[in-house]
């Protein structure tokens, strides 16, 4: 890993804002169309899917230019459980943002559904169709999802603790626009 | 750069700590609280797929592993040939004149698997048309000319009304009474109810798309449609009364002797609207005068017990349409999707309930 920078580079910073835009999106879209009889249902679940796979790709590039390029240290004097904290909360989001769509297109696979991105571009399946198959992988996209979302919740606390509290610079090293610090 | 950093930032005094800390703590509070409320927790009212289907499912027996709706079924293959006659009105690719693999169903619309056949009113059928290109048509299509409501809070109140009563172990009559009085929408439906005759077969039954659909053709235009799967065999009316002493599976023997006789084939019937006809109301009949088009057959060939049958797996979501067929704005059609989820989500966790046959070899096919 690369040492000595003290912030991401512009494709790693643009990568993550649009990819934090989406993820929220779709876990937002996910929690609410599986709740709803109402006429959202077929636009949410058309969204939810391609969307997926956008994340499912961008997933993939942004690892790559993370293990090229890697991360800025982190700060010196960060108590090592936070550190230990934030190595870890960043490989479950990596894992997280690879895993779900996979999990959600092997479901579809083994549901027996097509998987449709728009029109009749459609994915292959990748499992065969088998319903106890379909149920497990169903069951663990909801299970990663709620996984995925308190997961942010807490990166987005500990971003705010380093914007705010300890005022290190970690936040400025992702922050698309000046840093808050003062 | 953390200690020049530190050098310009002023330690913070500890109420100014406590302010920025409750900030933190109100975004993540505020996140948490709209995650919950699109998941609609905070909504206890909302109607989720979760309280349809959990309605659907207490309507007498053990649904566990089957279907929540038409529970009682019977799997079916064989092909649909496409005349070529629709094309001018969908770019759908099965609808190009050609032959095309079907796995359908046969089931009645009750919600107890072991319901005994004289229980079925509606009867239903289900296609799942393969193009070559791996597009798939699924339509599950009722021998009623028009649904019974016409929106999702409508059927959830009638299903309500078939509930099971815990104390009596059966529906409570006057619940259905106090329905159709509330629900005069109902009315077209009801009177089919009554009047229909009943038979004794799956065979002799048109079986009818209920919500409409749009065709969308090589220019891009759309049109407003029905369709219908119309019998070649002439329905045989018997009394309703007399079907109590034909056993509880006549419609499963009906339909294997007739096909060890020979396929049995249906008409698809393309209805096509005329402008004010409705798009979003399946319990309203459009006027009988309308263009009918006869797009192609459908040659059922042979008939599987569900519990190993090929259509046991598959989810007859109707909004899972080719290029060319798209839903209408009935809203009836989310709802369906939305509660087939939920129930083939229940009834692939729930195999233990309902085992494959046991097969000597191999397993099952």
């Amino acid at each position: 890993m690369r040492t000595g920078r003290d912030a991401f580079s512009g494709m790693q910073r643009v990568l993550h804002w649009l990819m934090a835009i989406m993820v929220l999106a779709m876990l937002f879209i996910g929690v609410s169309m599986v709740s709803t009889l109402q006429p959202r249902f077929l636009t949410l679940i058309s969204i939810h899917k391609p969307l997926g796979i956008a994340i499912l790709a961008l997933a993939m590039l942004r690892l790559g230019v993370r293990l090229r390029l890697g991360a800025p240290p982190l700060p010196d004097d960060l108590p090592w459980a936070q550190a230990l904290a934030a190595k870890l909360s960043h490989f479950l989001l990596y894992a997280l943002l690879i895993a779900m769509p996979l999990v959600g297109w092997g479901m579809l696979s083994a549901g027996g559904y097509p998987i449709v991105l728009y029109g009749s571009l459609h994915l292959p399946a990748i499992l065969p169709h088998d319903d106890q198959l379909h149920a497990i992988l169903r069951t663990t996209h909801t299970v990663l999802a709620y996984i995925f979302f308190a997961t942010i919740l807490l990166h987005v606390a500990a971003a705010l603790f380093h914007a705010l509290i300890r005022r290190d610079g970690v936040f400025r090293a992702m922050a698309v626009i000046g840093p808050p610090n003062r | 750069m953390s200690d020049e950093d530190l050098t310009r930032h002023p330690p913070l005094s500890p109420s100014a700590v406590a302010r920025r800390l409750a900030v933190i703590a109100g975004v993540v509070f505020a996140s948490a609280l709209a995650f919950a409320y699109a998941g609609g927790w905070l909504t206890p009212d909302r109607l989720t797929p979760t309280r349809m289907v959990a309605a659907l499912s207490d309507r007498g027996g053990n649904p566990l592993g089957h279907r929540r709706n038409h529970a009682k079924g019977i799997c079916f293959t064989g092909v649909f040939q496409a005349n070529g006659a629709a094309s001018q009105y969908s770019v759908a690719p099965m609808l190009v004149t050609g032959t095309y693999p079907v796995i359908g169903r046969f089931a009645i619309a009750v919600g107890n698997p072991d319901a005994s056949d004289m229980m079925g009113r509606v009867k239903s059928m289900a296609v799942r048309i393969i193009s070559p290109d791996g597009q798939e048509w699924r339509s599950g299509m009722n021998n009623s000319p028009v649904f019974v409501v016409s929106n999702p809070r409508d059927f959830y109140e009638l299903t309500l009304a078939q509930d099971i009563n815990m104390a009596s172990g059966k529906p409570d009559p006057a619940a259905m009474k106090r329905f159709s009085a509330t629900h005069p929408d109902s009315a077209p439906f009801a009177e089919w109810s009554q009047a229909a005759p009943w038979t004794t077969s799956w065979a002799d039954q048109a079986y009818n798309s209920l919500n409409a659909f749009r065709f969308i053709d090589a220019g891009g235009v759309s049109h407003l449609v029905r369709w219908s799967m119309e019998p070649t065999v002439s329905p045989t009316p018997v009394a309703q009364a007399a079907l109590a002493s034909m056993g509880p599976d006549f419609l499963e023997h009906d339909l294997v002797r007739r096909l060890s006789d020979s396929p049995l084939t249906w008409h698809l019937m393309v209805t096509l609207a005329e402008p004010g006809d409705p798009s979003n109301d399946a319990a309203k009949a459009w006027p009988s005068d309308r263009k009918r088009v006869d797009v192609g057959a459908l040659s059922v060939q042979k008939a599987e017990v569900e519990a190993d049958g090929p259509c046991r797996d598959f989810n007859y979501d109707p909004t899972i349409l080719p290029t060319g067929i798209a839903v209408s704005d009935d809203p009836l059609l989310p709802a369906r999707s939305a509660a087939y989820a939920e129930s083939f989500d229940l009834r692939t966790a729930e195999v233990a309930d309902y085992p494959y046959s046991p097969r000597p070899a191999g397993g099952r096919p």
